[in-house]
């Protein structure tokens, strides 16, 4: 069902300048050529008949309702199918096509069961609307011929086209009986996800759509992106939620909480709860579509696990007290200021969250700056995408993507570098799915053979499989074939770039070490395949680049990052539609939470905090002085937790003691800490080891902004009440005043105002421009009112470009005898980061605990077979998952996913980081892994931790005096 | 804060910019990478470290943490 509000026009726009002159119904209309007849008369308010035709999909032409009379044409041409054309004239309306409409309603209402009124779809049934709209008032076929929709025949014998109702999947149904076979759903599947899972199988009457080889959805390659189910006109596919509660009565656009795609959302609620979730149309980022998390995995927010009442214990063997919002504010003030008389204005600090608002974040840092008086202030993006803002910044001049998602429309070769999209990004990873079925071409460098180098309709061009460790040699080797066989864009880098720096980078790379057939050895991939991408993406059209994590979390994560850069600019692909430079981030808003100054050495927008005129500007505006010098990052703060200097941490919405590496060093540091103040929506793991613990509020109980991968600021708009009572800024709030500093912001947009006023990037933003232009991209201001879609156009943001010199220094973390295969880890579709929201829905039936996956030759020389245990040893700890045997892996290389707390992936990552920013080397681990038959120490002592702890929790003591 | 752990992370930039033909260049490069990204406490320990013999740093990183300027306290 489509969403209840949205016009649909029948077919998609077109997006051609020149217009064509066409009359309908007698009116005279100019639309843009390529637009279907269909839609010109949608777009001027007339409707006419549809049931296989959606804007989402392009024109099919099957159900023979839209039929039109056209001046000098014969018969009765589909009007979706039919593109307008200068001086044509239209009928919608005439006896004739009236009488052809209602005979092809009475044929599909004569195999279609007549349950209206109970049916989920009933009211915004489009077979229902097209009943009413053809004035259909009998069925002369009447209903006991051959039909999809009776179990049995009226003689008592089972219908052998009648298929029963398949709920397998946890989030929808699909129930054959109500289809009309508008392949609608196949489509959307094909066009709009690309993972063509279904199909319509059989000919004539028999035609049916199938899952897969005729599976259960749950069994088939569907991967509940929910495109179908958005899609059918009918209730054939409809949403559990929507069954279970009928209609919604009203819609809020608010923007998803998972991944940094941001994809913007209609929830039509009902009151205050949420029926469905329905992916905007209008939405800039994902124009109507959306995975298996934003769709459907919402069932966190209103789960019984999210904790509501403000809580404190002295100790973390202690029982929780539950008590006022009062009391928990005046405690954690006491503590902290006790702590900084103790040991030092500088023994605490705060940790913003990327799962937050804009506007959260930046109170979160202000507080810390302004009221903790110190500068040791850092966010998640640390652990992920820290040597993105680095190492763009040291050459382009801004810590942020280059493009918007739709520039690779115009993109000819996509290169992707340590990302996985089709899992962590699954909505951009359709849209570059469809480029590449519509002919760009193709080079993925990652370790694993991840889904997109072959999927349906699409083979890379080049895979470049190398080792884990070697991203810095592979980028040295393309830059070397694209300095040596003269692919350079010699014009743009003269123009463009710093000649000097450029000079010396030619020279290094075009050194004989730096060449695809020196760095095999390192690399492990042929320098013929090297030479082949690197001649691709240096002269086959426009070329995007498109990074992950997969880059960023390396000892050389920051040189990496430069390396791209390095290539980007020296083939000229910067500055225009179609190329750049794209980092993919992890959470909703790493590039807001970034943006926001969130690390200690940088205010919002990232100006150091060494700036006189900038540390002025805040000084006045906060009315405090403020540290010029930069504070601790996460790993330092642990590292000072132990040395005993540093006591107190505010963190809100992150679960370090899950997400950071080495697990053991992490919970030693939280242990040595006597104030862990943990704003959350569960008792997560890291709450374990918390002193106070404030209930955060879901993105939707809260007004704000999230800033996703293109720099994309849009609106998150509360559809409910905070469950716990206050926003998050408003806890931040409370918690600056009962510190003795005040803050008195009535709404969350006189937040977005101050950080405007206070940041040139965002002085054109507020909630009324971002209202009136659905979103923003940043920069927006004077000289770009309306944002930004493409940076570093005339020039580069620090000006000329700066080629930096990247040269490969191998890692630390090395295999020998003792651990001998590489671990590298990464995310999966179904589940998200550290897993705290999708682990409490029924996402789990996808993926319910990590899996070790192994290359088959690994495995048989240690006896592995699939599903055994086997145990991950590493140099920092060792844990025990079940084994999946996978050519997706090469020999010598394993790899896990980290959403589970009990799986203890991180027990094993070490503490090497990257050398700019100490961003975590979490994808090369060296490990030994063998065949166990119980759960490691680690595991144990966890289990024996996670469960004393949520008896501590169920021991609650209610100081409030409520039942 | 454990000494090894600072000494690791200054030899880990002292990497990146040993690339750096100019030798002056590389000094400085690391020097105003601690300067800007450092806590004044890692620095002073570290210059602590380089006074007391500077143990297990790489030649360029401890020239670099000689011009390290930071404040005693």
């Amino acid at each position: 069902m489509l969403s209840i509000v949205d016009i649909d026009y029948g077919t998609p726009k077109s997006t051609s300048e020149k217009t064509v002159a066409l009359q309908i119904d007698g009116r005279t209309l100019n639309v843009p050529e390529g637009t279907s007849v269909m839609r010109a008369a949608a777009q001027a308010g007339i409707s006419i008949p549809k049931l296989c035709a959606t804007d989402m999909l392009e024109a099919f032409g099957s159900c023979r309702l839209c039929l039109v009379e056209i001046e000098g044409r014969k018969g009765y041409p589909a009007s979706c199918t039919t593109p307008v054309t200068a001086g044509m004239k239209v009928s919608t309306q005439t006896p004739k096509l009236a009488e052809i409409r209602r005979g092809v309603m009475e044929l599909y209402i004569s195999d279609h069961p007549l349950d209206c009124l109970t049916c989920p779809a009933n009211g915004h049934c489009e077979l229902q609307d097209m009943a009413g709209v053809v004035g259909l008032r009998e069925v002369r076929y009447g209903y006991d011929g051959a039909n999809h929709v009776y179990a049995e025949t009226k003689q008592g014998e089972a219908n052998p086209l009648f298929v029963a109702k398949d709920e397998s999947n946890p989030y929808f149904t699909f129930d054959p009986s109500k289809c009309i076979a508008c392949s609608r759903c196949v489509r959307a599947c094909d066009e709009v996800q690309g993972t063509f899972a279904l199909t319509i199988q059989g000919r004539g009457f028999e035609s049916k759509v199938a899952a897969s080889q005729d599976n259960r959805f749950l069994d088939s390659e569907c991967v509940s992106c929910g495109a179908c189910v958005q899609a059918c006109p009918t209730a054939t596919l409809s949403e559990k939620s929507l069954i279970d509660k009928g209609q919604a009565e009203h819609s809020v656009i608010t923007t998803c909480a998972y991944c940094g795609v941001g994809c913007s959302f209609r929830a039509e609620m009902k009151g205050e709860e949420i029926v469905r979730m329905v992916p905007d149309k209008n939405g800039h980022a994902n124009h109507g579509h959306s995975c298996v998390k934003g769709r459907f995995a919402i069932g966190y927010a209103t789960h019984p696990d999210r904790i509501t009442t403000p809580m404190i214990r002295a100790k973390i063997s202690d029982p929780w007290k539950i008590v006022s919002w009062e009391v928990a504010f005046a405690h954690v003030a006491n503590e902290f200021r006790r702590i900084q008389g103790n040991y030092g204005k500088h023994a605490i600090g705060g940790i913003t969250s990327s799962r937050c608002t804009n506007e959260e974040t930046y109170l979160v840092q202000k507080l810390v700056r302004a009221g903790f008086g110190n500068n040791n202030v850092d966010t998640c993006a640390r652990v992920c995408h820290s040597p993105t803002g680095y190492g763009l910044k040291a050459t382009m001049g801004e810590s942020a993507g280059t493009q918007d998602f739709d520039s690779i429309e115009q993109t000819d070769v996509v290169l992707v570098i340590g990302a996985n999209p089709t899992d962590a990004h699954p909505v951009f990873g359709s849209q570059m799915k469809q480029r590449l079925r519509a002919g760009a071409r193709l080079i993925v460098i990652d370790p694993r053979r991840i889904d997109l180098v072959r999927t349906p309709h699409i083979k890379a061009d080049y895979h470049l499989k190398l080792k884990p460790g070697t991203n810095v040699a592979m980028l040295n080797s393309l830059a070397h074939v694209i300095v040596t066989e003269g692919l350079v864009d010699e014009a743009f880098v003269a123009q463009r770039c710093e000649p000097e720096a450029f000079t010396k980078w030619r020279a290094f790379v075009a050194q004989e070490k730096c060449s695809p057939e020196a760095m095999a050895a390192q690399t492990g991939v042929p320098a013929e395949a090297v030479r082949g991408a690197a001649r691709l993406y240096a002269t086959g059209g426009n070329g995007a680049i498109y990074y992950g994590l997969g880059v960023t979390e390396h000892a050389q994560g920051s040189t990496a990052v430069m390396g791209i850069a390095n290539l980007a600019m020296a083939t000229g692909n910067i500055g225009r539609e179609g190329v750049g430079v794209n980092p993919l981030r992890g959470q909703n808003n790493v590039q807001g939470s970034c943006d926001m100054g969130s690390f200690p050495h940088e205010f919002p927008g990232y100006r150091h905090v060494g700036d006189v005129a900038t540390r002025e500007l805040f000084e006045k505006a906060w009315g405090v002085p403020l540290l010029d010098e930069p504070g601790l990052r996460i790993p330092n703060m642990f590292e000072a937790a132990l040395d005993g200097s540093f006591k107190g941490l505010y963190i809100e919405g992150e679960d370090i003691a899950q997400s950071d590496p080495d697990t053991q060093h992490v919970t030693a540091a939280l242990s040595a800490m006597e104030c862990i103040v943990v704003q959350d929506l569960f008792l997560n793991e890291t709450a374990k080891y918390a002193h106070v613990f404030l209930p955060g509020s879901s993105f939707l109980e809260k007004d704000g902004t999230f800033t996703n991968a293109e720099r994309r600021v849009s609106r998150v708009r509360k559809v409910m009440a905070p469950k716990a009572g206050y926003a998050d800024w408003e806890i931040t709030q409370e918690l600056a005043r009962a510190m003795g500093y005040p803050m008195n912001y009535s709404h969350a947009s006189e937040i977005m105002d101050e950080i405007a006023r206070l940041t040139p990037t965002f002085h054109g933003v507020s909630f009324d421009t971002i209202d009136r232009l659905g979103s923003i991209q940043w920069p927006c201001n004077e000289d770009h009112p309306e944002g930004t879609r493409v940076m570093h156009v005339d020039e580069f943001v620090r000006g000329k470009g700066r080629f930096m010199l990247t040269e490969y220094v191998p890692t630390s973390e090395k295999v020998n005898a003792e651990h001998p295969l590489i671990l590298t880890t990464g995310r999966i579709l179904s589940q998200y980061n550290v897993g705290a929201q999708t682990r409490r829905t029924a996402n789990v039936m996808w993926h319910d605990e990590d899996r070790l996956e192994i290359h088959p030759h690994d495995a048989e020389e240690r006896g592995i077979n699939e599903n055994d245990w086997v145990g991950i040893a590493s140099r920092a700890g060792d844990t025990v998952l079940r084994a999946m045997i996978s050519e997706r892996m090469q020999p010598g290389v394993v790899y896990t996913t980290f959403h589970f707390p009990g799986s203890g992936a991180n027990v094993i990552t070490t503490e090497n980081s990257d050398w700019a920013t100490n961003c975590p080397e979490y994808k090369v681990t060296a490990v030994q892994v063998t065949r166990v038959s119980q759960p490691s120490e680690w595991q144990k002592r966890f289990r024996t931790f996670s469960n004393e702890q949520q008896a501590l929790l169920d021991q609650s003591v209610d100081t409030l005096g409520q039942p | 804060m454990n000494i090894e752990r600072l000494v690791a992370m200054a030899n880990d930039i002292s990497n990146y910019f040993a690339a750096e033909p100019d030798h002056a260049m590389a000094v400085e490069g690391i020097r105003d990478h601690l300067t800007k990204f450092w806590d004044p406490v890692m620095r002073r320990q570290l210059k602590a470290h380089v006074t007391a013999g500077g143990d297990g740093l790489t030649p360029l990183a401890r020239e670099a943490v000689e011009r390290v300027v930071v404040s005693p306290n």
